[in-house]
């Protein structure tokens, strides 16, 4: 983190960068909140850790169009967000400077309180270990069993930056992303049915999960219009509760990064990722290998087509039983 | 609501179809008089790419137990394009169906020509058979909208 905060320092002393998007420290301790750092005010509370587990590209839609250049911090699975807004229009490149920073996997407090930590008071990280102050007494715990599940599944390096900032070698948990969504299609229409029935029928309609996904940033889109009706409308029966999740998937299919923001930021639990990640898979099944984010310059999978695509009725042939 | 033991599920068919071709080809099914369920609802669209995934939710949702898109023949597409991207979002569309469950059978994709009378024709009445098969959809409907 020193480094870090080295380099932003450099970095305002020399006129570079106006301003800095980064982590501050929020109202618990181990909250992590995104804030824009100005050259005036100084980086007080800035914190750079095991819990600055959000991405923070979204927020240049609207920092790259203020005055000034920006600093933005991206751990790799971020410049893969960063490049696809890119490659949409989204960010005024001009205005932003990219540092990449290491990662070594975020910890999920989530995870914590489901073990059985209640009244969290502190976390203290030491190398590969936790010490959670509770209410109740401390406890120790390893961080890589705490760990957020889009991190769990991460196999992404950071992607091209006006400046790299290396951290030590780490070793990335290996899980394959595609283990569940395989789990879920080896089962039978009605066991998915009630997979899924479980999850969604848990959704309370924050729109987190929306609000947080730098996929997600239309700028016409109805979440964000008043006068549509539908940003403040809770789901009233079944239907709505799956075709909101459908649409919202189908919306960031083949530009959604699998960044796992939004599994990480519903606050019911549900496992999001896994609805975006059946369409990765079957992209990469169907149309080709494709990584959103890859690059600032390809196009995504279903704005192209080629002539020998396979047909819809593919879908009777393979899928599930 | 009544419920009559007698009678015979009749399933509700929503079918999508490309102005250019397959509107063409039903108007040469009715006047070549061919026969097909007068369950088929069909809806005009410009191109088979028009239809929005929404649509089909739409559908679903007002009491469709069935929804059927129909379009040019890949490279036929009035539009040069359309069709294809229909068709990569379609499979996308039910390959998601088939993921959350919901029997994917309801849902199709026919290439028909202005020219294919008989094959609209022939379409409609094996994608109603399957759907009877089916039953009726409760998987994605709003209660509300039964009557």
């Amino acid at each position: 983190m020193q480094r870090i905060v080295d380099k932003i320092n450099e970095l305002f002393a020399n006129g570079t960068v106006d301003r800095v998007l980064g982590w501050k420290v929020g109202e618990f301790s181990y909250d992590r909140t995104p804030y824009v750092f100005t050259k005036e005010g100084g980086l007080d509370g800035f914190a750079y850790d095991s819990f600055c587990a959000n991405n923070l590209s979204k927020y240049l839609i609207a920092e790259s169009r203020k005055e000034g250049k920006v600093l933005v911090l991206l751990k790799p699975c971020d410049t893969y967000s960063y490049n696809q807004l890119v490659a949409e229009n989204r960010i005024k490149t001009e205005n932003v400077y990219t540092v990449s920073i290491p990662c070594k996997g975020k910890v999920d407090v989530e995870k914590l309180k489901a073990m059985g930590m209640t009244g969290i008071t502190d976390i203290v990280e030491n190398g590969e270990e936790l010490t959670v102050t509770t209410l109740y007494g401390d406890e120790k715990v390893n961080r890589c069993d705490v760990l957020c599940e889009k991190c769990l599944a991460c196999q992404k390096t950071a992607k091209e930056c006006d400046e790299a900032i290396e951290g030590e070698a780490y070793e990335k948990p290996h899980k394959d992303r595609f283990a569940t969504v395989e789990e879920l299609e080896a089962m039978s229409p009605e066991e998915r049915f009630a997979f899924w029935r479980k999850e969604l029928s848990k959704c309370i309609r924050c729109n987190a999960c929306r609000n947080v996904c730098p996929a997600c940033s239309y700028i016409k889109c109805v979440f964000d219009n008043d006068n549509s009706g539908i940003a403040s409308k809770a789901n009233t029966d079944e239907f709505q509760e799956n075709m909101f999740h459908i649409i919202r998937a189908f919306h960031v299919a083949g530009r959604c990064t699998d960044c796992g923001e939004c599994s990480r930021v519903c606050p019911q639990g549900i496992p999001l990722h896994l609805l975006n990640r059946k369409f990765i898979k079957e992209i990469n099944e169907l149309y080709g290998e494709y990584q959103a984010g890859d690059n600032t310059e390809s196009r995504g999978p279903l704005t192209s087509f080629t002539k020998e695509d396979c047909e819809p009725s593919i879908v009777y042939e393979k899928g599930g039983k | 609501m009544q419920v009559n033991e007698n009678k015979e599920f009749r399933p509700r068919i929503v079918a999508f179809c490309c102005n250019w071709c397959s509107y063409v080809g039903a108007d040469l099914a009715g006047s070549s008089r061919m026969e097909y369920p007068a369950d088929v609802k069909i809806i005009r669209v410009p191109c088979s790419c028009r239809v929005n995934p929404m649509f089909i939710l739409r559908a679903f949702e007002r009491g469709a137990d069935g929804v059927i898109l129909c379009g040019c023949h890949p490279g036929d597409c009035h539009y040069s394009t359309g069709n294809y991207y229909a068709r990569r979002r379609m499979t996308m569309l039910f390959s998601m169906l088939d993921y959350l469950g919901i029997e994917k059978e309801r849902t199709r994709v026919e290439w028909v020509s202005a020219a294919e009378g008989a094959k609209f024709a022939a379409t409609m009445n094996e994608f109603i058979d399957t759907v009877k098969n089916l039953g009726e959809n409760r998987k994605l409907r709003d209660l509300r909208c039964k009557e």
